[in-house]
C-alpha cells in the first residue's frame, strides 16, 4: 500500500463541552477519492478546518506527504500542496473570473512580491490561469465579474482556483452544494477525472455523487468516524443506515 | 458618460492649463492653490493604496504627513540656526537640501508605518480605525509638548529649501516639482494596482481566506501596502511644510486624517485619479466657499453626504457611470 498523501492522526477538538472532533484518523492515498459524509453538525467543517489550518486541533497530528504540518498556518499548508475549495464560495467577488484564478497562479509561483510588472503581461501567470479556466469550462466567462457569475459557475471557479496550485491533494467542501442536476453531473464527471492527478478528500451531502465517485467513504457522526470502507461496505452497514442514511438507501 | 481614461486626461490637462493661465494672468496665489491641491492629492494617493486597494481604513495617516513635515522642519531648523542635530550618539548638521529631506521623511515614515501596521493589523473594522486614530493622537500631543521644536506654536522656516538646479522660490518651479512627485506617485499606484502584488492586495481585502488558501499571507501583503502608503504620504508632508515654510502639530491632527479620507471618497475610492480629483475639489471649495463664509465645511459636508448617498463611486463613479469597485 502506498504512502498516504494526506493523513490525520487521532485528531481531537472540543468547543467547551462539545466534542466536535473525537479521535479522527483518516488518510488519503494517491489516486483515490475519499468521501467524508455525515449529518449536519457531525463536525465535518471542523475537521476540514483542522486539516487546512484554519483551526488548531487540541491534540493529534495532520500530515502532508508524511510531513507533520500541524503547526503550519493555512498559507504554509497550501504551499505544501493542499488545494482547498470552500463550501460557501470565498472568491473575490468584485474581481473577474480570470483575476480570481490569477490569484491562485500568483500564490503558486510566489510572485506576490512583484509590484511593478503588470499581471496582464506575465505569460506564465496568464497561461496557468487560463489553463485552469479552460479545464472547468469557464474560459468564455473570463472577463465576467465573479459577482455576476451564476452559482454553478462560481462552484466551477472555486475548483479552477484550486487547480492553479497543482496541489498534491484536494480538499473539497461540498463542491456540489446548490448545483442543479446537470451541474452536479458535470462536476461529478470532472472530479472523476481529477483523481488521477491528485487524490480528493471530498466532503459532500449529495449521496448520488458520493456513491458514484468515492473509492472509500468515512462516516462522521458526533465527531467520531463510525464507519469507514468501500461504497458497498457503507451501503450495507446497519449502523450507518441507523445513524444517517435512513431506510431508503 | 465619460470613459475614465478621458476623464483622467482632462484632469491632467487641467493641472497643466490652470498654472499656465495663472502665470500669464499673474495670479500667483492660484499657483499656490494648485500646488496645495497637488500635495494633498499626493498624500491621498498614499492613503488610497492602503484604503482604496487594501481596504485598510486608516484614520491616522496624518502621522505620516506630520512626520514628513517635521523631518523637513527639524532638518531645516538646524540648518538655519547653525546648530548640530543630535540623534542618540550621532551628531550631524541640519540641511536645506530637499532631496535629503525627502529621503529622510520617507524613510522615517516607512519605519513608523511598519510599526503601526504590525500593531494595527491585528484588528479589523472599527478597531483598526480607532487604533490608527490613537497613533495619530499620540504624535499630535507629543509634538504639542515638544518644546525644542516650537511645541504648540510650530516651527517657522524662513527660506524655502533648495533643490539642485531649480529656484524653488519661484512658485511655478516649486509647483512643477510637486507635480512631478504626484506624477511619479500616480505611476506607482497604477503599476502597483496592475501587478501581482496589487492583485493579491485587492484579494486580501475582499477575501483573506481565499488569499491564504492559495498560499499567500494576507497580513504581510497588507503590511507592505501600508508601508508604501505611509511613505508616499510622508513625502507629501515634507512638500506641504515647504509650501507653507511652516510646521506645526496640526499636521498630525485627526482632522487632517479625516480630510484625506474625505478627499478619496469625493474623488472615488480605489480609483487611480480619485485622490487627485478629490484634492482639486477640496482646495477649490476651501478657497471659494471659504471666501464666502466661515462655515464652508457645512457645504463640504452636504457634498460629501450627496456623494455617499447617491454616487458611491465618488465623482469619478458619477461621471463615468460606473459604480465604485467598492466602498
Amino acid at each position: 500500500m502506498s504512502e498516504p498523501v494526506l493523513a490525520t492522526h487521532e485528531l481531537k477538538k472540543s468547543f467547551g463541552a462539545l466534542v466536535a472532533t473525537d479521535n479522527v484518523s483518516i488518510d488519503l492515498r494517491p489516486g483515490e477519492i475519499h468521501a467524508v459524509i455525515g449529518p449536519n453538525g457531525a463536525g465535518k467543517s471542523t475537521l476540514i478546518g483542522q486539516i487546512c489550518g484554519a483551526l488548531a486541533p487540541d491534540a493529534g497530528r495532520v500530515e502532508i506527504m508524511g510531513r507533520d504540518v500541524t503547526r503550519f498556518d493555512t498559507a504554509a499548508r497550501a504551499r505544501e500542496g493542499l488545494g482547498r475549495t470552500f463550501q460557501i464560495s470565498a472568491l473575490a467577488m468584485e474581481d473577474t473570473a480570470l483575476e480570481n484564478v490569477l490569484l491562485g497562479a500568483i500564490g503558486q509561483t510566489g510572485r506576490a512580491r512583484r509590484f511593478w510588472s503588470p499581471v496582464a503581461r506575465d505569460a506564465d501567470l496568464q497561461t496557468c490561469a487560463m489553463g485552469a479556466l479552460e479545464r472547468v469550462g469557464l474560459a468564455e466567462s473570463k472577463d465576467t465579474r465573479c459577482a455576476d457569475l451564476s452559482h454553478g459557475q462560481r462552484r466551477q471557479l472555486e475548483v479552477a482556483v484550486a487547480l492553479t496550485l497543482s496541489p498534491k491533494a484536494f480538499v473539497m467542501d461540498e463542491p456540489m452544494a446548490g448545483l442543479g442536476l446537470d451541474g452536479s453531473k458535470t462536476m461529478t464527471s470532472f472530479l472523476d477525472g481529477l483523481r488521477s492527478e491528485a487524490p480528493i478528500l471530498l466532503v459532500e451531502h449529495d449521496m448520488d455523487a458520493v456513491f458514484a465517485l468515492a473509492d472509500r467513504i468515512s462516516v462522521l457522526v458526533y465527531g467520531r468516524i463510525i464507519a469507514s470502507g468501500t461504497v458497498d461496505d457503507i451501503r450495507a452497514s446497519k449502523e450507518v443506515r441507523d445513524a444517517y442514511l435512513g431506510e431508503s438507501v | 458618460m465619460i470613459p475614465e481614461r478621458i476623464l483622467n486626461l482632462v484632469v491632467i490637462l487641467g493641472f497643466i492649463a490652470v498654472p499656465i493661465w495663472a502665470v500669464f494672468a499673474d495670479e500667483i496665489f492660484t499657483l499656490t492653490l494648485v500646488t496645495k491641491a497637488m500635495i494633498l492629492g499626493l498624500a491621498a494617493v498614499g492613503l488610497n493604496i492602503a484604503l482604496g486597494i487594501g481596504g485598510m481604513v486608516s484614520f491616522g495617516h496624518a502621522v505620516f504627513f506630520g512626520i514628513g513635515g517635521y523631518a523637513m522642519g527639524i532638518l531645516a531648523h538646524h540648518a538655519q540656526t547653525f546648530t548640530p542635530l543630535s540623534v542618540g550618539p550621532i551628531t550631524m548638521a541640519g540641511t536645506k537640501s530637499m532631496p535629503v529631506i525627502w529621503i529622510t521623511a520617507m524613510l522615517v515614515s516607512a519605519a513608523v508605518a511598519w510599526v503601526i501596521a504590525r500593531l494595527s493589523l491585528r484588528t479589523t473594522g472599527v478597531y483598526f480605525i480607532m487604533i490608527t486614530l490613537a497613533f495619530g493622537q499620540m504624535f499630535y500631543y507629543f509634538t504639542i509638548s515638544w518644546g525644542t521644536y516650537g511645541g504648540e506654536d510650530g516651527l517657522p522656516i524662513y527660506v524655502r529649501n533648495s533643490f539642485p538646479g531649480l529656484n524653488t522660490l519661484v512658485p511655478l518651479q516649486y509647483l512643477m516639482l510637486c507635480g512631478a512627485a504626484l506624477g511619479l506617485a500616480l505611476l506607482l499606484q497604477w503599476r502597483l494596482r496592475a501587478s501581482p502584488f496589487g492583485l493579491a492586495l485587492n484579494a486580501a481585502r475582499q477575501s483573506p481566506a481565499r488569499a491564504e488558501t492559495v498560499g499567500l499571507d494576507p497580513m504581510r501583503i497588507k503590511l507592505w501596502a501600508f508601508v508604501i502608503s505611509g511613505t508616499i504620504t510622508g513625502l507629501a508632508g515634507a512638500l506641504f511644510a515647504d509650501l507653507n515654510r511652516f510646521v506645526s502639530p496640526t499636521m498630525f491632527s485627526w482632522q487632517l486624517s479625516g480630510e484625506l479620507i474625505i478627499l478619496i471618497i469625493i474623488g472615488g475610492v480605489g480609483r487611480l485619479f480619485g485622490p487627485v480629483i478629490g484634492a482639486a475639489v477640496f482646495v477649490t471649495l476651501e478657497h471659494w466657499l471659504g471666501g464666502l463664509t466661515d462655515f464652508w465645511h457645512v457645504w463640504l459636508g452636504v457634498i460629501l453626504l450627496f456623494i455617499v448617498l447617491f454616487g458611491r463611486g465618488g465623482i469619478i463613479g458619477f461621471l463615468t457611470g460606473k459604480e465604485g469597485p467598492h466602498v
